[in-house]
């Protein structure tokens, strides 16, 4: 917590107080850190931290030990997660007894607890640190590297690690073409899907006329199954503002916006706080550092509406307006919010501002392909073992990204597709797991980068049925101001219900890849003129799953009711009479010691044997 | 009515009366009422000189405002991709034909708001629960029944969860 009133009035002001809070006397001898991200939250981690708190005040050792809640680690799948330092003993899958445990044996004795280790399944190796773990190995974290080390509540977490040095250098000894060029070197490319290039759109967006302009960062992260941004501005939320300071800089905006979704509270909580810990250290308002730019940011909370993450909208709605969106052949930064010059960028395209103006845009762009530049955060999720936040280079292959960082598929089952790119995105099967991760290549495939779900699905996920989750999902979510994306995506729904619920007609595909094409062709946003994809994706790859469920009603991952049979397999049949009981229509006979049998003619095919059996004896047919 | 007005003015106060900041408002007024309440509504759009029309938009086009009162408890069930693999559908199926109440609804005794959500973002738990708060993972149909049947009736927690929002 910050201890002492600090009102830096030069960017020398903040090299000082960064050395002050490095210093011998000031930093804690010992630290424990506990990951208070949503998912080590939701498995009770802010009680962990209270705990640890608690000893370490109760503690008489001679040193200053010091307990800090951080951001998140990636590492969802193995929380809670405490690291403590010296060290850097990573401890996985914490519970409240584990406390005094780690306090007594690692904080104060020095000595592993060898349990709460984290255990290579293949190998058996336990690894000590995050490095020696390989869903960490093949990552490289440069948005991310900060989170799980510092406190987001407290500005001096920041400022200790080298924070808003990037900005103090910018507001000194930089211009704002100067600036620009640096990020033009870079090669940043925007990460919230479209993948326009950075540089560009703050170029044209300085030499706009008109003013006020505007900078606004999207925080409305609305692609399901996607997390990214989230954890950036729970974890960092000043390297977000430390960007936007950088780009309102170059722009020559003195007002920002942050647009946060209304379902992320505790980002809302995080950037609120660091908003007025840094007006309070004089980095916004007026005059900053002692110079003549002024500039602050204020925090906008979403509707829940999808598609206000796509640019217009969002601007409508930070207007006060329902959020549809306008045709785009006046761009934005000519006249975007209340109709002045507006640049627009996601979270993790400003959190990466800061690094490149530090190290250099020439350092940045040495990562990646070509005209991928830097690193990608990805929350990799679905069907797989380790779940959770990764940032890898550009250029990583998607096979390295599902192999080696999320270690296969869960339960032995095999790899049938991942999805990329939210609602927008496609489906890339197996036959194309070595392609790159590159904005271009994932296009060439018919999916896209997006901004950076990854969604692994195995051989029991249906494809004509995930087609119909993101159509769906799409048709709630649609504005209703075009008819092409209103009335289009009504249709070919009303189309893929026929197909999964095994009505579906000979000519069925051809009619859905004719509104696809329509709705590419004539809808107003993007959110319409992708919303396609999931279906002509799957179509393209998975065929054979579509002709099987129109010509031979049958559903060949066993996912779509009445598109398969349950039966029960009488040998592994214990006859308990589980089934029996539960079954809502008495369609199951059988006798102790005698293997039950379903009665298709009655079944229902509700599946309630298949959830309630204790032996897996219900198959799916 | 005068304490409703005095409702109104903070809130508008709060934000020097902007017009651009009408959801602001609004997702005040709703974090003070619990909903959006139609006498507050025609108050909020007199003040700001704006047809009810724009107002009454505004609520039915965000998902996050109501227009009728909340349940005792807010109940909130991920829907993203990777709950949805994992089975959400069947959890949302047997929430509504357990308490007679569709997402986006609230049960007829008030016990708790039901709402199916695009994603919560905490996918490593999916699928995820979250009730007042509370983040569930992992959750069953037979879990997630039991949770809800679990749930006290009680005022003191609609009052907290409208503090909660409140102060957002």
């Amino acid at each position: 917590m910050i201890s002492v009133s600090t009102r830096f009035t030069s960017g020398a002001d903040i090299d000082k107080f960064a050395k002050k809070l490095n210093s011998k006397g000031r930093k804690a001898a010992k630290t424990v850190r506990v990951c208070i991200g949503t998912g080590c939250a939701a498995k009770g981690s802010r009680r962990l931290y209270e705990l640890f708190c608690e000893a370490a005040e109760q503690s008489d050792q001679d040193v200053r030990i010091e307990a800090k809640c951080v951001g998140c680690h990636g590492f969802c799948e193995r929380g809670p997660i405490v690291v403590v330092e010296p060290g850097e003993i990573l401890y996985q899958r914490v519970e409240e007894p584990d406390v005094a445990e780690i306090f007594r044996e690692t904080v104060v004795g020095g000595r592993i607890v060898e349990r709460l280790l984290y255990e290579d399944p293949v190998t058996g190796k336990k690894a000590k640190k995050a490095d020696e773990i390989d869903f960490y190995k093949v990552q490289e974290r440069i948005v991310l590297g900060n989170n799980g080390l510092i406190d987001p509540t407290t500005i001096t977490d920041y400022i200790a690690e080298g924070g808003y040095t990037a900005f103090a250098k910018v507001l000194s000894s930089m211009t704002p073409e100067e600036v620009i060029s640096q990020v033009e070197v870079a090669g940043l490319r925007g990460r919230g899907g479209g993948g326009f290039p950075t540089a560009r759109k703050w170029r044209s967006c300085r030499e706009a006329k008109g003013s006020p302009k505007y900078v606004i960062c999207n925080g409305d992260e609305g692609d399901p199954g996607a997390f990214m941004d989230r954890s950036i501005m729970e974890g960092n939320p000043h390297s977000v503002i430390e960007g936007m300071l950088i780009g309102a800089y170059a722009i020559g905006s003195e007002q920002g916006y942050i647009y946060v979704r209304n379902e992320y509270p505790l980002a809302v909580e995080h950037l609120k706080m660091a908003i007025s810990q840094a007006r309070e250290f004089g980095l916004l308002g007026k005059n900053i550092l002692g110079s003549s730019f002024s500039f602050d940011i204020r925090i906008n909370r979403g509707g829940g509406a999808f598609v206000c993450g796509e640019s217009t909208a969002l601007m409508a709605s930070l207007e006060g307006r329902t959020g549809e969106p306008r045709a785009k052949y006046i761009h934005t930064v000519e006249s975007g919010l209340r109709e002045k010059p507006t640049n627009l960028n996601n979270v993790e395209t400003w959190a990466n501002v800061p690094a490149i103006i530090n190290r250099g845009g020439e350092w940045f762009a040495g990562i990646g392909t070509e005209k991928s530049k830097g690193t990608k955060v990805f929350s990799l999720v679905g069907k797989i073992v380790n779940t959770g936040l990764v940032e890898v280079p550009m250029g990583i292959t998607l096979r390295q990204i599902i192999e080696e960082i999320g270690g296969g598929i869960r339960d032995g089952r095999s790899f049938k597709a991942v999805q990329t790119g939210g609602p927008s995105g496609g489906c890339i099967p197996a036959e194309h797991l070595d392609a790159r991760v590159d904005f271009d290549e994932l296009t060439k495939l018919g999916s896209m980068m997006g901004s950076g779900g990854m969604i692994v699905m195995d051989e029991d996920t249906c494809m004509v049925k995930v087609a119909k989750y993101f159509t769906e999902f799409l048709q709630k979510e649609s504005c209703g101001k075009c008819t092409p994306c209103r009335e289009g995506l009504a249709q070919m729904l009303y189309i893929l219900d026929r197909i999964t619920d095994g009505e579906g007609q000979v000519g069925d595909v051809e009619r859905l890849e004719e509104l696809a094409e329509l709705l590419e062709g004539t809808a107003l946003c993007a959110l319409g003129k992708t919303a396609a994809n999931p279906i002509i994706s799957t179509i393209r790859y998975f065929r054979d799953e579509y002709d099987a469920h129109i010509k031979e009603k049958r559903c060949p991952a066993k996912e779509c009711r009445g598109l398969f049979r349950y039966e029960i397999d009488s040998e592994a049949c214990k006859a308990c009479g589980i089934c029996m009981k539960n079954c809502p229509v008495d369609a199951i006979t059988g006798d102790k010691k005698v293997p039950h049998v379903i009665n298709q003619e009655k079944c229902t095919l509700c599946g309630t044997c298949w959830e309630k059996c204790p032996f897996a004896a219900v198959l799916k047919v | 009515m005068a304490q409703d007005n005095t409702i109104i003015e903070q809130i508008v106060d709060r934000y020097d009366a902007e017009v651009g900041m009408l959801i602001p408002m609004m997702q005040d007024l709703q974090a003070e009422c619990g909903y959006l309440p139609v006498d507050h509504l025609h108050l909020l759009a007199k003040r700001l000189e704006l047809p009810l029309s724009r107002l009454y938009a505004v609520a039915t086009f965000y998902s996050t405002f109501r227009l009728a009162p909340k349940g005792a408890h807010e109940v909130t069930l991920c829907m993203g991709t990777v709950c949805y693999l994992k089975g959400a559908n069947v959890i949302s199926e047997a929430i509504s034909r357990e308490f007679r109440v569709e997402p986006g609804g609230t049960t007829r005794d008030r016990l708790f708001s039901f709402q199916a959500v695009n994603c919560v973002g905490a996918c490593a738990l999916a699928p995820v629960m979250v009730v007042d708060g509370q983040y569930y993972d992992g959750v069953t149909p037979d879990s997630a029944l039991e949770i809800l049947h679990n749930l006290q009736p009680d005022e003191e927690s609609t009052e907290a969860t409208a503090k909660e929002a409140k102060r957002d």
